[in-house]
C-alpha cells in the first residue's frame, strides 16, 4: 500500500493534503465530528507506514477474502457480441471476479481494511449504512471476525424489500436499524449514520461503505479497493502479456470503480468508462450524479449531485439499490471533469437484459449493479477492433437480486 | 455597533443572558412563519436564528428534521426564506437574525450570491452547520465583505488545540454545542457547561452563547447564569409541528417563559 504516495504529475497522486481532487472532495462535517476525522487521517497514515498493518490486510484478503479472484476470460459473452459486430471487429471481454469474494462482492476488501484501523483507534464498535445489504453484510461480517459491537442503518423501506440480508447480518451479530426520516432510503441511512456517530463519537467507528464522505474516507476505501486494479495488471501481463485497452466498472458512490481504475490512471494507453445507474432514463428518474447533476456539498464532500436549483438534493432511483444513491464518490467527479474516465449511463431495462444473458451464456449471475457494466461492454465492445481487450468488473454477485428481478420481469417466485 | 453586538450589550447591562429561538423557515408553511416570527419577538426573543431548511439535515434530530420535511413539504424555496427575512426586518428593526443551516443551499448560487441576499434581507449573521474552519475559504470571506457575522460552532470535541482554528474568522458570537450529538436529544450535565464556558471565555471576547438540548425555564436559567446567551431551538419546533398554522400564541407563551426565566436571574443578582 505504498504506491499512492505523492508521484508529480501524476493522476495517482491525489487528493491534495487538505483532502480534494481539483475543487471536489474536502471535509464538510459538523465541528463535532472535525477532530475525530483528523485523527482517522493520522491513524491511517501511520498504517500506511505499517508494514505489520499491511501484513494483517494482505493476509486477511488471502486467507479470509480469498484473493486474488479470478480474472476470466468471458470467450461465450465475446463469441456472441463478435456475431453482431461488423467483421474484425468484437473486444474480448475479461471479467474481474469480485462476485467470489467471501460475502459476493468487493465491499469486503475496504471492510477489513477500516475494521483494522478501527482497532488500531480502540473503537470497540462500528456502525454502517447501507442500501441493500451488501455493505452492511460486509460490515457485520469484519465485525464478527474482530469482535466488535456492529449496528447497521437500513432504510425501512429495504428492510422491507431485503429481508434475506437482514437476517444475514442478525446471524452476523449485527443489530439492524431501520431508518423512517427522510425518503427512507440509502442516503436517510447515511444521514442517520452520521447523526450516530456524532452522537458517540468516543467509542464509534463509521465503517463507510463507499469511497466518498468527508477526507480521508474517499482516499482510504480508494487505497483498500486498489487490490482490485493491482491484481488486474499482474493477471493480464500473465495472461496477454500486455495491458488491457478498456476497463469499465458500475459507479454508485463508485468504491469497485476507483480501486479499479486508480492503479492504471497514469496508464495513458488504458480508457476507462465508469457506469452509471440511469434508472428510467436520463428524462425520467434515475441516479446518474455526472450526466444529470450538478457540484454540490452532501454527507461531508464536494461532489456531483442530484439537486435541484435551490441545492435541495432529489431522490435517486435505480433497480440496482447499490447504485441508488444522489452522489459520486469526489474522485470520480474530478476524473470526470479533467476527462481521464467517460461516464456513461445504463437504463434499468439495459442491466436487466446483460443480467439475463451473463446468467445464461456464461452461468455467472452478476449483481444488478454489475449488470449495468456488462450492459455498457456490450456497446463499446463491438465497436471495438477484435485484438482489443476490454476488462469488465464484475463487482458482485447477483443472488441477492433474483426477487428484484423476478419482479420486474412479471415472474411469480 | 452593529444589532448584533448591541443586542448582547443591552442584555449584558441588564444583567441577563440573551434568549436566542430557533424555528425554521416555512415550517409549517411560508405564510405561516411571520406570525410565528412575531411571537418570538413578543415572548421576549433577543435574536432569533431562522433555519433554512435542507432535505439532508445531518446534524439534526427528528424535531428539526421533521421542520424541514414539513417546511419543504410545502413548497418553501430559498427566496421565500429571504422574503421573510426582509420583511421581518422592516417589521424589527432591532432585533438581530441569523439564518442556520447546511452548506448546500447556502453555496449552491455560489458564496457572493449568498452573501449579497443575506445583506440585502437584512441578515445580521450565519450559521453554517457544515463549513468547518478548514473548508472556509469561500463562505467566511464572502459574508465578512457583506459585513455579515460568521458564527462559528464549538463542541465538547474542540480541544484547546483546535480551538484557535475555529475562533479564527468567527465573529457575532460563538455558538457552544453543549453535547457531543444532534439537536434536541441529549442534555449535557450543567457542571459540564460551566466549565466550556470557562475555557471558552478565556480564549475569545465574544459572546458565548450555549445550545443543544435546552428544552425547559429551569435550563435556561441555569445556563443563562453562566453564558451570554441560551438557544432554544427543538422545543420550540416541536410546538410548531404539534399546533401548525395556530401556533403562534403557544410559541409565545412558551418563549416568555424562557424569557421571564433568564430576566428572574438578573433580580437574583441585582438582590
Amino acid at each position: 500500500m505504498t504506491d499512492t504516495i505523492s508521484l508529480p504529475n501524476s493522476l495517482r497522486s491525489q487528493p491534495d493534503a487538505s483532502g480534494h481532487f481539483g475543487q471536489f472532495g474536502g471535509r464538510y462535517v459538523a465541528e463535532t465530528l472535525m477532530p475525530l476525522i483528523l485523527e482517522l487521517e493520522k491513524v491511517y497514515r501511520a498504517a500506511k507506514d505499517d508494514p505489520a498493518f499491511e501484513e494483517e490486510y494482505d493476509y486477511l484478503l488471502k486467507q479470509y477474502v480469498g484473493r486474488p479472484n479470478p480474472l476470466y476470460y468471458a470467450a461465450r459473452l465475446t463469441e456472441a457480441l463478435r456475431e453482431g459486430a461488423p467483421a474484425g471487429k468484437g473486444a474480448k471481454i475479461y471479467l474481474k471476479r469480485e462476485e467470489l469474494n467471501h460475502t459476493g462482492a468487493h465491499k469486503i476488501n475496504n471492510c477489513i481494511g477500516q475494521a483494522l484501523l478501527a482497532r488500531r483507534m480502540g473503537k470497540k464498535k462500528v456502525i454502517a449504512e447501507t442500501g441493500a445489504g451488501q455493505h452492511g453484510v460486509a460490515t457485520a461480517t469484519v465485525a464478527a471476525l474482530f469482535g466488535m459491537e456492529c449496528k447497521i442503518f437500513m432504510g425501512a423501506k429495504d428492510v422491507e424489500r431485503q429481508k434475506p440480508n437482514v437476517f444475514r447480518m442478525k446471524l452476523l451479530g449485527a443489530e439492524v436499524i431501520p431508518v423512517t426520516s427522510g425518503s427512507a432510503t440509502l442516503k436517510d441511512s447515511m444521514n442517520d449514520a452520521l447523526r450516530h456517530w456524532v452522537s458517540n463519537v468516543h467509542d464509534t467507528f463509521y465503517i463507510i461503505g463507499t469511497a466518498a464522505g468527508p477526507h480521508p474516507y474517499p482516499e482510504l476505501v480508494r487505497d483498500f479497493q486498489s487490490i482490485i486494479g493491482k491484481e488486474i495488471k499482474t493477471q493480464m501481463m500473465e495472461a496477454e502479456g500486455r495491458l488491457p485497452d478498456m476497463l469499465i466498472a458500475p459507479v454508485g458512490g463508485g468504491s469497485n470503480a476507483i480501486g479499479m481504475f486508480h492503479p492504471f490512471l497514469d496508464d495513458t494507453e488504458v480508457a476507462m468508462i465508469g457506469v452509471e445507474a440511469a434508472g428510467e432514463g436520463l428524462a425520467g428518474k434515475h441516479a446518474a450524479s455526472l450526466a444529470g447533476g450538478a457540484s454540490g456539498i452532501l454527507h461531508g464532500n464536494r461532489t456531483y449531485l442530484l439537486q435541484d436549483e435551490d441545492g435541495q438534493i432529489t431522490e435517486a432511483h435505480s433497480i440496482s439499490a447499490g447504485l441508488d444513491y444522489p452522489g459520486i464518490g469526489p474522485e470520480h467527479s474530478w476524473l470526470h471533469e479533467i476527462g481521464r474516465v467517460q461516464y456513461m449511463p445504463i437504463t434499468d431495462d439495459e442491466a436487466l437484459a446483460s443480467f439475463q444473458k451473463l446468467s445464461a451464456l456464461e452461468g455467472i449471475i452478476p449483481a444488478l449493479e454489475s449488470a449495468h457494466a456488462i450492459a455498457a461492454a456490450e456497446q463499446v465492445a463491438p465497436t471495438m477492433d477484435a485484438d482489443k481487450i476490454i476488462v469488465v468488473n464484475l463487482s458482485g454477485r447477483g443472488d441477492k437480486d433474483i426477487f428484484t428481478v423476478a419482479d420486474a420481469l412479471g415472474v411469480e417466485m | 455597533m452593529d444589532r448584533m453586538a448591541t443586542c448582547f450589550a443591552a442584555c449584558k447591562a441588564q444583567g441577563r443572558a440573551a434568549l436566542i429561538t430557533f424555528v425554521t423557515a416555512g415550517d409549517p408553511t411560508v405564510a405561516a412563519t411571520p406570525a410565528i416570527l412575531d411571537a418570538l419577538v413578543a415572548g421576549g426573543t433577543d435574536i432569533i436564528e431562522l433555519g433554512m431548511p435542507f432535505t439532508d439535515p445531518m446534524a439534526d434530530g427528528p424535531a428539526i428534521e421533521l421542520a424541514n420535511l414539513r417546511s419543504l413539504g410545502s413548497g418553501t424555496k430559498t427566496a421565500h426564506i429571504f422574503t421573510i427575512a426582509a420583511d421581518f426586518r422592516a417589521r424589527h428593526p432591532d432585533t438581530p437574525l441569523v439564518l442556520m443551516g447546511y452548506a448546500n443551499p447556502m453555496l449552491v448560487r455560489g458564496s457572493d450570491w449568498f452573501a449579497d441576499q443575506c445583506k440585502a434581507a437584512g441578515v445580521d449573521g450565519v450559521i453554517c452547520v457544515d463549513v468547518p474552519p478548514e473548508e472556509d475559504a469561500d463562505l467566511g470571506p464572502a459574508l465578512r465583505d457583506a459585513g455579515i457575522h460568521l458564527v462559528r460552532l464549538a463542541t465538547p470535541t474542540t480541544d484547546a488545540k483546535r480551538l484557535p482554528a475555529v475562533l479564527e474568522g468567527a465573529s457575532g458570537f460563538l455558538y457552544h454545542v453543549s453535547v457531543a450529538g444532534i439537536t434536541g436529544k441529549q442534555q449535557a450535565a450543567q457542571a459540564n457547561i460551566e466549565l466550556a464556558v470557562q475555557k471558552l471565555k478565556a480564549a475569545t471576547d465574544l459572546p458565548i452563547a450555549v445550545g443543544f438540548g435546552v428544552r425547559t425555564p429551569e435550563q435556561a436559567a441555569a445556563i443563562g447564569r453562566v453564558a451570554d446567551g441560551v438557544v432554544v431551538g427543538s422545543a420550540i419546533v416541536d410546538l410548531v409541528g404539534s399546533h401548525g398554522d395556530a401556533a403562534a400564541p403557544f410559541v409565545q407563551q412558551f418563549v416568555a417563559s424562557l424569557s421571564g426565566a433568564l430576566t428572574a436571574n438578573s433580580r437574583e443578582t441585582a438582590a
